[in-house]
């Protein structure tokens, strides 16, 4: 249960971002979560929800994109799904593969309603 | 309306300091090891049974990791290892800036092994990179054979499982065999070692599984 502090780091990266670049108003944030990341979705968004109280965020929606877990085969070289607990290659039983995604934790993309100019 | 391309790691900020605390033990050649598990599994004990085994060979220093109270530090304390207790007040999880904080209660000098005990928990604790060489994943044989199907992604982060409390198979349940095949169905490159804390039944193969990652870093 730590996705109060995940929300946090969400929070202070969109807030980073926003400053660094001037915007104004955001609209929603994009994050990327791997099924294997230990992250209950809906416990996120309720964190998100209950501490996004600076102005520019107070109406920002979190959409979460879930990510599957991608394994590479080193046998017979396929990429596939796979459905933990089981960590095998789906095509040809192979225990020896390489996980690529489903551990991924990452803000994407902000949408935000208007840009703030600079003052000439 | 416009859209701001960010592709940042959420865990950013852990990262960069666990990366900070890697460099700093590989610089003052210390080996880490992360120690990870439920609650009672036996954390505590192994770490004593591994002081105690030790002593004449490794240095060791402990950071010890709870939610609430000391009761860890003393005991490990009583054994006179330099340890330093992190009370998360809540918190479900050990994080880099907590553990580098710790570490400047230490004498750094004078450490080849430090030990973080984590907050027991198979879940949280997965996330976060400690700045550690390994991961080792403690189950005892009380929790039953299913935990690394519970619990995956602890024990696809892991390099050692540590099967703990085997003098008590008599008395359970437990299928030990079971509880390795489950384990390497997760993670086929997992190193197992059963033992016990009480009789300090395979505490040996342990001491002389981690000597020798501690050579080869």
């Amino acid at each position: 249960m730590h996705e109060l502090s995940i929300a946090q780091e969400i929070l202070s990266i969109v807030k980073q971002t926003v400053d660094t670049k001037h915007l104004g108003y955001v609209k929603n944030v994009k994050v990327k979560i791997g099924k294997l990341s230990n992250i209950l979705p809906d416990s996120l968004l309720f964190c998100f929800d209950a501490i996004k109280s600076d102005t520019q965020l107070k109406n920002a929606e979190l959409i979460i994109n879930q990510k599957p877990v991608l394994i590479e085969c080193s046998d017979c070289k396929k990429i596939s799904e796979i459905e933990p607990p089981v960590f095998s290659c789906p095509n040809c039983n192979s225990i020896n593969i390489k996980m690529t995604g489903g551990s991924e934790l990452i803000v994407e993309e902000i949408e935000v309603n208007d840009i703030i100019t600079e003052a000439k | 309306m416009s859209v701001i391309t960010v592709e940042r790691k959420v865990l950013e900020k852990n990262d960069l300091i666990a990366a900070e605390i890697r460099k700093l033990l590989l610089g003052k050649k210390i080996f880490a090891i992360n120690l990870v598990s439920s609650p009672g599994s036996g954390k505590t004990s192994l770490v004593e049974r591994t002081i105690l085994n030790s002593k004449d060979k490794l240095r060791i220093a402990v950071v010890e990791g709870d939610v609430q109270t000391d009761l860890d530090a003393k005991r490990v304390d009583q054994f006179g290892v330099p340890v330093v207790q992190i009370v998360t007040n809540g918190g479900c999880h050990l994080e880099a800036g907590l553990v580098r904080d710790a570490l400047k209660s230490l004498d750094l000098n004078s450490i080849d092994l430090l030990i973080i005990e984590n907050v027991g928990n198979l879940v949280c604790p997965a996330g976060y990179d400690l700045g550690e060489d390994l991961k080792v994943v403690v189950a005892s044989t009380t929790e039953g054979d299913d935990k690394p199907l519970k619990y995956p992604a602890m024990f696809r982060n892991s390099s050692a499982l540590i099967i703990n409390k085997i003098d008590l198979l008599p008395y359970l349940k437990c299928n030990v065999e079971e509880l390795k095949n489950n384990a390497l169905s997760i993670n086929p490159s997992l190193k197992i070692i059963k033992v016990s804390c009480t009789t300090d039944s395979g505490i040996k193969e342990w001491i002389n599984w981690l000597e020798q990652k501690i050579k080869t870093k």
